[in-house]
């Protein structure tokens, strides 16, 4: 597979989360705002990609009965250095965020790239495939984030986007998008929307 | 060497924990000053927010110096505690588990721009899933309560994770913590149940039931030792 290819894929083709199916659990819990959306896609693509790089550099050391327990403390070791930095420069995004950048150490995007991908390659292309992945997330993270956040607050990013006319004419925020089974139901709209773009990824 | 082998194994294990554990160290330690000055800044904003004042992130500290005049900790006679540690820096959380008797008591005086004084009260206490905390404003006359503010670290959001917005917090407003010169505790009642007799109370959140119980314990737990203090202040007026 070319780095290209190992970089690109995750975007669509191989979506982590709209193909994969993995951690949906997290696009769940974060998407409510647009905000802590966008910081834990980086926060995923930070660490995703780093702890890819470690574990390709001493894949060929770790010994096999132990490798998962050494890729978790290296997940482990990135998430608190992760959210150790969160605290001191983006203290509100930290509160917020809170649980969920802990549970990036279970989010099984993590622990599916460094068994099928960096224990079998080189540093280079491990790097693209943990930001490829990394990116993949956090696209969807972000667009379940814009809709639920425009439709569930009238706001993005926290200012108010839905004018103050609407809502005089009648207009009323959907409060059902801010719970947790709307952002189900968003992924759901968008893996359809994608699948009918893809006809190869639909099942026969 | 044998890479399966067990000594090559537990050496691993060893040299890779001592290593992430002085990596984590030093961040942790690198971090920490800054760390502490949001927490601060955060502990700014929540005593600011009992006086409904909302500053933008960067003028807490600026706002908190103007408008908090003085700091001081009482004891449960309501006597200033002489050699007692910066109210700021008190443990509300360690204080609240101590007997009414043996606790250090944080007021914060508030000069509003207006020139109203308010004192403000803390209070910490457990709700349904995780500690709650909170403050409390009073008036200058020492028994109307002017605002309070109320957080929370894990209660269920749309629940018990309601006390922390306005529409469950400002319904203190204008309640009283000395019914006929004696400290009362504000109740939270759920709608239906009958109201306490003698006593200000205000409505529970529907669905956060042990929340809502959390508080009123928390009030009446952490402000009875203010009790003395405010009848002092009533009685001065």
């Amino acid at each position: 597979m070319s780095n290209k290819s190992v970089f690109f894929n995750p975007f669509s083709k191989n979506n982590p989360v709209i193909v994969q199916i993995l951690g949906i659990c997290s696009v769940l819990a974060v998407t409510v705002k647009l905000e802590p959306a966008i910081v834990m896609g980086l926060s995923v693509i930070a660490v995703l990609a780093f702890s890819n790089v470690i574990i390709s550099l001493i894949r060929n050391t770790i010994p096999t009965n132990i490798r998962i327990i050494v890729q978790l403390v290296v997940v482990a070791g990135l998430v608190v250095i992760v959210s150790q930095l969160l605290e001191a420069y983006a203290y509100d995004v930290s509160k917020q965020l809170s649980v969920f950048i802990g549970l990036i150490i279970t989010n099984c995007i993590l622990m599916g790239r460094l068994e099928a991908f960096a224990m079998a390659n080189k540093p280079w292309p491990s790097f693209l495939d943990g930001v490829g992945n990394g990116i993949g997330y956090a696209i969807i993270l972000i667009i379940v984030g814009f809709f639920r956040e425009l439709l569930g607050s009238g706001t993005l990013l926290g200012y108010q986007v839905v004018p103050d006319s609407f809502y005089a004419a009648g207009y009323v925020n959907n409060g059902l998008m801010i719970l947790p089974p709307m952002a189900l139901v968003t992924v759901a709209c968008i893996i359809w929307v994608h699948r009918s773009f893809n006809k190869d990824l639909q099942e026969k | 060497m044998n890479k399966q082998s067990n000594t090559y194994t537990i050496i691993y294990i060893i040299v890779m924990v001592v290593v992430v554990g002085a990596a984590l160290a030093f961040t942790s330690i690198s971090l920490k000053y800054r760390q502490q000055a949001n927490a601060d800044a955060d502990k700014m904003r929540q005593i600011l927010a009992s006086v409904k004042v909302e500053v933008p992130q960067d003028e807490i500290a600026d706002q908190y110096g103007k408008l908090i005049t003085s700091t001081y900790v009482i004891d449960a006679d309501g006597k200033k505690v002489a050699d007692a540690p910066d109210a700021f820096t008190v443990n509300v959380a360690m204080q609240s588990k101590e007997p009414a008797d043996k606790r250090m008591l944080p007021v914060y005086e508030c000069t509003l721009p207006d020139g109203s004084l308010k004192y403000i009260l803390a209070m910490y206490g457990a709700g349904l899933w995780g500690p709650i905390w909170g403050y409390v404003s009073v008036d200058a006359d020492g028994t109307t309560v002017y605002g309070a503010y109320f957080a929370h670290q894990g209660e269920t959001p749309g629940l018990g994770a309601e006390i922390e917005k306005p529409a469950f917090s400002d319904q203190f407003q204008g309640k009283h913590l000395l019914v006929n010169g004696n400290f009362t505790p504000i109740a939270v009642v759920k709608s239906g149940m009958p109201a306490p007799e003698g006593a200000d109370y205000v409505d529970a959140i529907s669905g956060g039931t042990i929340t809502s119980k959390g508080v009123g314990a928390m009030i009446d737990n952490c402000l009875a030792p203010y009790g003395p203090f405010l009848k002092s202040i009533a009685s001065n007026n």
